[in-house]
């Protein structure tokens, strides 16, 4: 078969074997949620060569974390298979060429595959002074988003800084740094937030786009769903500590040594989203993210929170699950109602007595009328 | 040598039986909250502390066993001594109801093997008005006990103990006068610490102990009437109606100056207007009223007076009314706040059902075999 | 006497007491007193943790409140004989907005409030609850109890808690962690709900500095950064800051019925949160103003006996004589029964 075949090439050309392979394509399929027959489309788009779509990586005010990120994958395959998978064709860190050469080759390629290749940023972009604090080959990097952007068939932004500014629109933000969504108003920017965002949520996405031609599912900062819509709080493996009250109060007390809750010291799980809980960090494994080894979680998805919120301040606390796990101020504890059985003993015994009267009643009236001239006057 | 003599006659009859099977069941489910807890028997609850035990066998139970109390200051301070056949019934009910009154305040307490810590100075709180209810009450069933000795005496033959007890009598019928006029009027001042939670009706914090002290005088004097009617028809002796009506008009005054007060309260607060809200609180209170104003009615009119069923209707309506208002303060119109409800529980119901059948047991008992009441040919 | 007389002399009284509304002998409110120590509790920075459930809980020994056959961890509904201590919510409507009266919710903790005056203390007839002098805790003590829970009654807040499903049941209630063999605050600890509260929300400190941090939070301004402590209100290291909400303008506890030493302030009225509206005026004053009215020294009782001591003697010896008024005059017997009832 030709997919037979097309696999048996993979093989050769990944160096990787065709169960590794499977296991990969069925991983990111769980990681958002898809199907096994959507895993083995995946693997079928992964394996046909044509499908490469070239990509454009642009690099702004970063710290180029989020490719060390993606390249420093625990699985050896990963940073093959995207390398791969895509026709990279334009990429800092990563380009052989250097100079005017890469910029031309980056203008070449954008031209020939105008309205195919996707967009890659990371990093922010400041505007300030005409984005003067961030150029590239002589011209500043708003520039260099714009006229990326206008060809794209897709646009990512990897990272906090490129989804919502992250640490160089921290504080002052002297440059007046941007994420890429800010600068490019009209488009829909895809952002993976993270600092840096865990390489799953970045392959996870672009894979989807390669396989079915489509973004994920996003929500409303254009987060994937897959990726975003869940609470670190509400999957925290710490999390049955909070609801039993159970905290560590200082780093490295005996709470904090028994792996309590980390709310007091500062974690922000319970106002960032993020799927940390579940597939971790930076693909590291073995439990490896910060809730996982005892720090409390930084928030670096959320902007207003990551670089934003001190450590030692309070995260709030936004839903509360199970929602009827509290008593309502009106609730008491073991109240009684009437039963009809005491209802009735009551009427029982108020009618006894009024019944007694009105027959004791009847016979005095009566032994009055028999006996009137006996009485005393 | 007594103008008292013992009814004689059957105890075992009927309506005793009946009785006895409502002791009974009442018993055994004494013995269930000893065993296992106030929680088992009754439906009292972190909101309604006090159900029908302490409402009814105390609250209601000491007022409607007023009676000793009232006719004695009839007789002993008004010098109303035509009243005298009726006092020594009327004592021997008081002491039954302060028993059970008694009795029930103990084994509702919830800490009972403790209940020696009340006698002891070194604890008493001078603030607390139980403290003042529970000694009080404590002394008054010894003075019951010793104002009815001499029945006891008498039908042993101790005529020198009974001499000797007449010397000294009168210190203890003074004593049983203050007494009860120190804890009924206390029973109504409970309610004050209660605050919010009674019900602006019935919360008239100062005058609390007046209109429980005015309402336990006008029960004491109705279970005269109610106990002389009933012994009138159960024992077939002759009727008391004359000397019972003119009870009656000591009970005009009282039920006049306990309306003029309360309702003046509650204008004078602007409180009245809650009457007539419509609502449980506001309807019972218009009962409760009702219950009053309909004894004043006929007992304003001498014709009505003499007429002995009127008399007893009037005397039955005062009983309803007397203890519909301390229903209402302690409990239909005790509010702890939303949330909170208390209806009693069948046993619990059994249990006070059964206590009352063993006093009137005993009291049957005690005027069968005792010179109580008093001997017909005196008129 | 005559019946005139007498209706003169009950109406008289009647009068007197009506007139006596106000005037009679009445003490004031207590004070605080000079070190009394407090909780102020700040719904806004509850976060519904139950923390403080949790250490309440296993401090006092008290057993896990278990609802039913559906939820087999502590969920108490409410105080009760096992549980001092619990966070209520208070929901409207979508519950959207925390601290917001409609469409929000808030959390509430319900605990005794070591009331300045407290009605409980009041009317305990053995003196097993007191409050102590120092610190002002309304503490508690079995061994006196005689369980007739008049403590529940009077208490504005149900907080006393008889155990009615132990046949040797006693009242349980909050006394602060520091009843014997706990003693925490005695050792200079906190109360456990204080110290293990990861927000500020239950904050321990003196009445006097709690009730000032209760007016500073209310005066901030709705937005701007605000420094809460941790644990004490004297804490200066363990703060955490956060934008001050939008609080209700009364600090509860401040006034009610003479004031307590547990305070509350919200964002929602604090009645949406089970704690009931009173006046400043407490009970217990009122209450015991009437009784030491009428008991003080026992004068007024010693003389009434007097009175009537001499009234019956009177009566019954004048009878024993010759009354012609009584129709047992008749008899013989002089030793008789006319003073025998």
């Amino acid at each position: 078969m030709n997919d037979e075949r097309n696999f048996e090439q993979l093989e050769k050309r990944l160096g990787v074997s065709r169960r590794d392979f499977m296991k990969f394509c069925t991983g990111v399929a769980a990681t958002m949620g898809l199907t096994t027959s959507e895993a083995m489309a995946m693997a079928n788009a992964v394996a046909s060569p044509k499908a490469r779509p070239p990509v454009i990586w642009l690099h702004g005010q970063e710290c180029t974390g989020c490719t060390e990120s993606l390249l420093r994958s625990e699985h050896p395959t990963i940073e093959t298979l995207i390398l791969d998978l895509i026709s990279l064709d334009y990429h800092e860190t990563l380009a052989a060429a250097a100079g005017h050469q890469v910029e031309a080759a980056k203008q070449a390629s954008m031209k020939a595959n105008k309205g195919k290749y996707l967009l890659v940023i990371e990093g922010a972009t400041p505007v300030k002074d005409g984005g003067i604090y961030c150029k590239i080959g002589g011209k500043t990097m708003l520039d260099h988003v714009k006229e990326a952007a206008e060809g794209a068939a897709a646009i990512v932004a990897i990272g906090s800084c490129a989804s919502w500014g992250g640490i160089p629109s921290s504080g002052i933000n002297p440059t007046e740094a941007k994420g890429a969504p800010a600068i490019l108003t009209d488009k829909t920017v895809v952002t993976i937030p993270g600092c840096p965002p865990n390489p799953y949520n970045f392959l996870s996405t672009v894979l989807h786009f390669v396989t079915f031609g489509k973004l994920p599912a996003l929500d409303h900062l254009n987060r994937p769903k897959f990726a975003y819509g869940r609470l670190i709080h509400e999957n925290c493996e710490r999390r049955p500590h909070f609801d039993a009250g159970r905290f560590a109060l200082e780093f490295g007390d005996e709470g904090h040594q028994l792996g309590y809750c980390l709310y007091k010291l500062g974690c922000k799980g319970p106002e960032t989203y993020a799927n940390c809980p579940a597939i971790e960090f930076g693909d590291v494994g073995g439990g490896a993210w910060p809730v996982g080894v005892g720090h409390p979680c930084f928030g670096c998805t959320e902007q207003g929170i990551g670089f934003t919120k001190a450590i030692h301040e309070l995260a709030d606390v936004k839903t509360h699950a199970p929602p009827n796990a509290f008593p309502y101020v009106d609730d008491r504890q073991g109240t009684s109602n009437s039963t009809p059985g005491a209802a009735a003993l009551v009427g029982g015994v108020i009618g006894a007595a009024v019944g007694a009267t009105a027959m004791a009643a009847r016979k005095l009236g009566k032994s009055e009328e028999a006996g009137d001239g006996d009485n005393r006057g | 040598m007594s103008e008292h003599k013992p009814v004689e006659g059957r105890i075992l009859t009927l309506p005793f039986m009946f009785l006895g099977v409502l002791g009974v069941i009442g018993l055994y489910f004494l013995g269930v909250r000893f065993a296992d807890g106030l929680g088992a028997v009754a439906n009292i609850n972190s909101g309604y502390p006090w159900g029908v035990w302490v409402v009814y066998d105390v609250v209601i139970g000491t007022a409607l066993a007023c009676g000793g109390y009232a006719l004695a200051f009839v007789i002993y301070v008004f010098n109303k001594g035509q009243y005298h056949p009726l006092i020594r019934p009327a004592i021997l009910a008081s002491l039954f109801g302060y028993a059970l009154g008694g009795f029930g305040a103990f084994f509702d307490m919830g800490r009972y093997w403790q209940f020696y810590n009340i006698l002891m100075p070194s604890n008493w709180n001078f603030n607390s008005v139980m403290l003042e209810v529970g000694l009080c009450v404590m002394a008054y069933i010894l003075v019951l006990v010793i104002e009815f000795a001499p029945a006891l005496l008498e039908r042993m033959g101790a005529t020198g103990a009974l001499r000797w007890l007449n010397k000294v009598l009168f210190l203890i019928i003074a004593l049983g006068l203050l007494l009860p006029t120190m804890h009924q009027s206390s029973l109504g001042s409970l309610l004050i610490i209660m605050g919010a939670k009674v019900h602006p009706l019935w919360q008239s914090l100062q005058l609390q102990p007046l209109l429980a002290l005015l309402t336990a005088l006008t029960m004491g004097f109705s279970i005269v009437i109610f106990e002389a009617s009933f012994s009138a028809i159960g024992f077939k002796r002759r009727s008391e109606t004359p000397l019972l009506a003119s009870l009656g008009k000591v009970i005009i005054g009282l039920l006049a100056v306990y309306l003029v007060v309360r309702l003046a309260e509650l204008v004078l607060r602007g409180k009245l207007g809650l009457a007539f809200a419509g609502d449980l609180a506001g309807n019972m209170f218009l009962l409760e009223m009702a219950l009053f104003i309909f004894p004043l009615w006929v007992l304003l009119s001498p014709a009505r007076r003499n007429s002995g069923r009127l008399l007893l209707f009037a005397a039955v309506s005062l009983l309803f009314a007397g203890a519909l208002y301390r229903f209402n303060a302690f409990l239909i119109g005790y509010n702890p706040g939303p949330g909170y409800s208390y209806f009693p529980s069948v046993p619990e119901l059994m249990v006070t059902v059964g206590i009352v059948a063993i006093e009137i047991m005993a009291y049957l008992v005690f005027v069968k075999k005792l010179p109580v009441l008093h001997s017909a040919e005196h008129a | 006497m005559k019946r005139r007389d007498f209706l003169k002399a009950t109406a008289g009284g009647a009068t007197a007491a009506l007139c006596g509304i106000g005037t009679a002998e009445a003490r004031e409110n207590k004070e605080p007193l000079e070190n009394a120590i407090g909780i102020l509790y700040d719904a806004t920075l509850c976060v519904g943790c139950k923390a403080c459930v949790r250490a309440c809980k296993e401090i006092n020994g008290l057993p896990p409140s278990i609802m039913g056959e559906d939820v087999q961890y502590d969920a108490a509904r409410d105080v009760s004989g096992d549980t001092y201590n619990v966070i209520k919510v208070y929901k409207n409507g979508t519950s959207e907005q925390k601290d917001r009266e409609v469409d929000g919710f808030s959390f509430a903790k319900k605990s005794c409030m070591h009331c300045v005056d407290p009605a409980c203390v009041s009317a305990c007839p053995v003196t097993a609850l007191d409050k102590n002098p120092q610190t002002g805790i309304v503490q508690y003590n079995p061994d006196t109890c005689i369980g007739c829970r008049n403590c529940m009654v009077a208490c504005p807040y149900n907080i006393p808690q008889y155990e009615y499903n132990d046949p040797r049941g006693q009242i349980q209630k909050c006394q602060f962690c520091n009843q014997a063999g706990v003693e925490r605050i005695s050792q200079g600890l906190l109360p456990g709900c204080a110290e293990v509260c990861p927000t500020g929300a239950t904050l321990f400190g003196t009445r006097r500095e709690l009730l000032e941090e209760a007016k500073r939070r209310l005066a901030a301004k709705p937005g701007e950064a605000y420094t809460y402590a941790r644990g004490r209100a004297s804490d200066g290291l363990h703060t955490h800051d956060k934008e001050a909400p939008e609080y209700r303008q009364h600090v509860y506890g401040e006034r009610e019925l003479g004031g307590t030493q547990v305070m509350h302030i919200a964002g929602v009225p604090l009645q949406k949160l089970g704690l009931p509206e009173l006046p400043e005026r407490s009970y217990a004053s009122i209450a015991e103003g009437v009784q030491h009215t009428l008991y003080k020294g026992m004068i007024a009782p010693a003389i009434a006996l007097a009175g009537l001591a001499f009234v019956v003697k009177r009566n019954t010896s004048k009878a024993d004589q010759d009354d012609p008024q009584s129709k047992n005059s008749r008899r013989p017997e002089p030793n008789n029964d006319r003073g025998e009832p």
